[in-house]
């Protein structure tokens, strides 16, 4: 059975702006297999799976599903086609319930919507596939596990017989993502063909059959998973220049004083929940303070009100002996606290607004930037020429809207500016989410740089290998708390790690597991 | 499917990159759709079109008379541009410039009312003051509720503006009303100490120094200054100015306040310097052309003047097509509908392409 193509992709060439996202792409997916497309951030595999879901069509070349060519002009079309696409954000109506979230857009559309019919399907979906979700619960309810699920199920519902997974695994703590491979494996075992987004090399190798390598929008190979190493893959997603481990604790400076200190602090986010209940924590000079989590725990409420963007309830907060609880952001840049935030274009940059305009934003009210009642742009200018040489920030020029650079300059951007001058406390968070392999390295040195420069660091990141990769501590953050801390934290914590991730306190430190 | 209904596409495609030739070219043709379609439809009624629009430019820019009514008439939508301009760069949208507008010209009437002396520069003085505020709070009410309840400031601008027309009709219908008028609906002639000077014996008046100042000063106090800066982050990215520790919602009720400001100045200067009693055709709109001039001027004040000078000789020529050729006023207004209609629709080619291709099989 196993040798029946679904999917064949002949050729396929995509030019968006004159790049060419992709160039003369084959791709081909059998009935029963997991095909991984393996490559960088821009390398075309979004776009090719997004002509293969109808959302693009291709410049050139042809599609055939089970030996008959077809030209999708809609994701309608591809989905009538038994084709679904699970996104990382998984659109999904928060407000409705899960049967709701999967009658909409159904085929058989009829005027009166059949609950329990509707219910019983999903339930044996569900059971069949080991996707546990209860049909009635409104979808703002459930976890990002749960959420994830409920996007699968909507596929098969729609009897979707080849499903593709778009980086499936960065949002879920590692026990839920071996929940997932199986699910995957049983769906494989009944003739599904998936196909597995991904840029982790180590869950390629555990759930892929074949895997395909893009790179700048060409295909560098199709292998199979059994006969190819994890360094051969590397290599094959970088081109010839190597990946390059960066160098790790060289010179272990040990920890100095404490520079930023909360104590129980309460924070509450947007919607006016407390997000974060009762953190202590201690920044200290020349040390990595890592924070994991899955997302949606408080991490970014608790960055918040430690760069003084939010309000801090209850509790205290001390830059050494000052007391700036209420400090305003200003103050705390003032002070050398310095913030990166995880959305660069949403608040670390103005996208519409130049590099100098960029780079002026969280230094302007002071000189030499500012003059009076006006801004010093000469200043400015001769700043961010610097900066872009000196952080190597590749962009056509000064006055260019930044919105024109790669996620990887954005990003280099932003620390250039926070990093530069009269730095004590570096709040990063998700620092290299979305850039390349090499941009990321660049990130992870210039924060192991921060740190040897007497910076105290709290990076918060969802990326397991990446804290422990960096941190010298490591807390997990579950539900506005931190659920202890491991010291000099390696892969053999992996384990623990992933068990507070899911709010089970490993030992009697932290966390309740009890929870209102 | 069917291979061969594909043959040729046409393709949308963002554009990262625009030049400023590109962007001129854009409004030209932009321009010069409207100006097509505008002659159709005079075609439609029963003129002929080159007729028209040559009676509109002999009418407006061809000789002395003609560019001083232009003149007159550029100056209030200037500063009602400049106006709304400001509040647009913060991504505010006051669409109630002509209630501002309003706003001030009530005002100062007011104040030539009850508080009139002899001295010019007193009285002059004063009466920029009375107007600025007035049209200032105007504004800064709907920034107030923006700021603090974030009531959307489109429509409490527009409903404002109602507020002041109605306001300026029960003052000249009422209380105000000359009693020599033989019943018209207006107040008194304001006394030669509350007029602004004209020039060469046309309606050209020192209001057009206003404008000149006001457009220097946003061009310095936007472009190159402090606030400025803090204005144009809060609108482009709100998130971004919380990060720089921007206060936003007090920047809201002072754009506000400042946008109202200057619209209600221009209603002082038409008083003063044009019109030197308030009646209750004064305000014909130029609130709602200054959206269009603003917009199409790219906020930029210098150009704003400019782009002022070419609707105020559209609203020239448009009294003279009325007079010569009996045509409707509405004609003039539907041409400025359509010139804005086609430039909205030149947006699109701003940030889009289209391209076409060929499929070769």
């Amino acid at each position: 059975m196993a040798e029946k193509v679904l999917v064949n992709m002949r050729g396929i060439t995509k030019t968006f702006y004159d790049i060419k996202a992709n160039d003369d792409v084959d791709f081909d997916l059998k009935a029963g297999e997991v095909h991984a497309l393996l490559g960088e951030n821009g390398a075309g595999k979004s776009t090719l799976m997004s002509i293969l879901c109808g959302l693009y069509q291709p410049d050139e070349g042809t599609i055939e599903l089970e030996g008959h060519e077809v030209v999708f002009r809609s994701p309608k079309d591809a989905i009538a086609q038994g084709i679904g696409i699970v996104h990382q954000h998984f659109m999904l109506v928060p407000s409705l319930t899960v049967w709701e979230n999967m009658a909409l857009g159904s085929a058989e559309r009829d005027f009166i919507v059949k609950e329990n019919a509707t219910c019983a399907r999903i339930r044996e979906l569900s059971a069949r596939y080991g996707l546990d979700v209860d049909p009635l619960s409104p979808v703002w309810q459930l976890s990002i596990g749960e959420q994830q699920r409920v996007a699968i199920l909507r596929m098969l519902f729609h009897k979707a017989k080849i499903l593709i997974l778009d980086e499936p695994t960065s949002v879920l703590t590692p026990q839920e993502t071996e929940k997932l491979f199986e699910t995957v494996k049983h769906m494989k075992e009944e003739g599904f063909g998936i196909v597995f987004i991904s840029h982790k090399l180590k869950e390629v190798f555990e759930i892929s059959d074949r895997i395909t390598v893009l790179r700048r929008g060409r295909v560098v190979g199709t292998l199979s998973a059994r006969e190819v190493t994890a360094e051969k893959l590397a290599e094959m997603m970088v081109g010839s220049g190597g990946v390059g481990e960066i160098k790790v604790g060289v010179s272990r400076k040990p920890p100095g004083k404490p520079i930023l200190i909360a104590e129980e602090i309460r924070v509450r986010n947007d919607k006016g929940l407390v997000a974060v209940d009762g953190v202590s924590l201690t920044l200290r000079e020349n040390q990595i303070l890592g924070i994991a989590g899955v997302s949606g725990n408080g991490q970014g409420e608790l960055a918040e009100a430690l760069a003084g963007m939010r309000h801090i309830e209850r509790g205290r907060l001390y830059f050494t002996v000052e007391d700036v609880t209420s400090a305003s952001a200003r103050r705390m840049v003032d002070l050398g606290v310095k913030y990166i935030p995880a959305d660069r274009k949403g608040v670390g940059l103005v996208p519409n607004m130049n590099v100098a305009e960029n780079v002026a934003l969280r230094k302007y009210w002071r000189p030499p930037y500012r003059r009076g009642f006006f801004i010093d742009w000469d200043e400015v200018y001769r700043d961010s020429g610097y900066l872009i040489e000196s952080y190597d920030i590749l962009t056509p020029g000064i006055d260019v809207a930044v919105r024109m650079l790669s996620g990887g300059n954005q990003q280099k951007l932003i620390l250039a500016r926070e990093l530069s001058d009269n730095m004590k406390v570096v709040i990063a968070m998700h620092p290299t989410w979305g850039l390349d392999v090499k941009a990321t390295a660049f990130v992870r040195e210039k924060l192991l740089a921060a740190k040897e420069e007497g910076g105290a660091v709290l990076l918060i990141s969802e990326d397991l290998d990446e804290l422990l990769m960096l941190s010298d501590l490591l807390a997990v953050m579950y539900r506005g708390r931190l659920m202890g801390t491991i010291e000099a934290p390696d892969r053999s914590h992996i384990e623990k790690i992933g068990l507070m991730m899911a709010g089970i306190a490993s030992d009697g430190q932290g966390g309740k597991k009890e929870h209102d | 499917m069917d291979r061969g209904a594909k043959k040729s596409m046409i393709k949308i495609e963002k554009r990262f990159y625009i030049s400023k030739g590109q962007e001129l070219y854009i409004i030209l043709a932009s321009i010069i759709l409207a100006l097509l379609s505008g002659a159709l439809m005079l075609r439609l009624m029963g003129v002929n079109p080159w007729e028209a629009y040559g009676m509109m430019l002999k009418g407006s820019l061809s000789d002395f008379y003609g560019i001083s009514e232009t003149l007159a008439k550029t100056i209030p939508l200037a500063m009602c541009s400049l106006a709304v301009g400001l509040a647009f760069t913060m991504v505010v949208w006051n669409i109630g410039a002509e209630g501002q507008f309003v706003m001030g010209a009530l005002a100062c009437t007011a104040f030539v009312r009850y508080f009139y002396t002899d001295s010019a520069i007193v009285m002059l003085a004063s009466m920029t003051v009375t107007s600025s505020l007035a049209g200032g709070f105007w504004g800064a009410f709907a920034g107030f509720l923006k700021a603090r309840w974030n009531v959307n400031e489109i429509i409490t601008t527009l409903m404002m503006n109602y507020i002041a027309i109605l306001l300026l009709q029960y003052f000249v219908y009422g209380s105000w009303r000359d009693p020599t008028s033989l019943g018209f609906p207006m107040t008194p002639v304001f006394p030669e100490s509350a007029r602004l000077p004209q020039f060469f014996a046309s309606r050209v008046h020192a209001g057009l120094f206003f404008a000149l100042i006001v457009a220097l000063i946003l061009w310095i106090v936007v472009r190159k200054g402090v606030w400025g800066y803090e204005i144009r982050v809060s609108g482009q990215n709100p998130r971004a100015a919380d990060y720089a520790g921007i206060k936003s919602a007090r920047n809201v009720i002072l754009v506000m306040f400042l946008s109202g400001a200057i619209a209600g100045l221009a209603g002082m200067a038409e008083m003063a310097g044009l019109h030197r009693r308030l009646q209750p055709g004064f305000a014909v709109g130029y609130g709602y052309t200054a959206i269009i001039i603003a917009w199409l001027a790219r906020l930029h004040p210098f150009t704003i003047i400019f782009v002022s000078f070419f609707f105020g000789a559209l609203f020239v020529g448009g009294e003279n097509l009325q007079i010569a050729m009996r045509l409707p006023l509405s004609t003039v207004q539907i041409l400025q509908g359509l010139i804005l209609f086609f430039l909205l629709g030149g947006e699109f080619f701003r940030s889009y392409r289209i391209s076409l291709t060929f499929k070769k099989r």
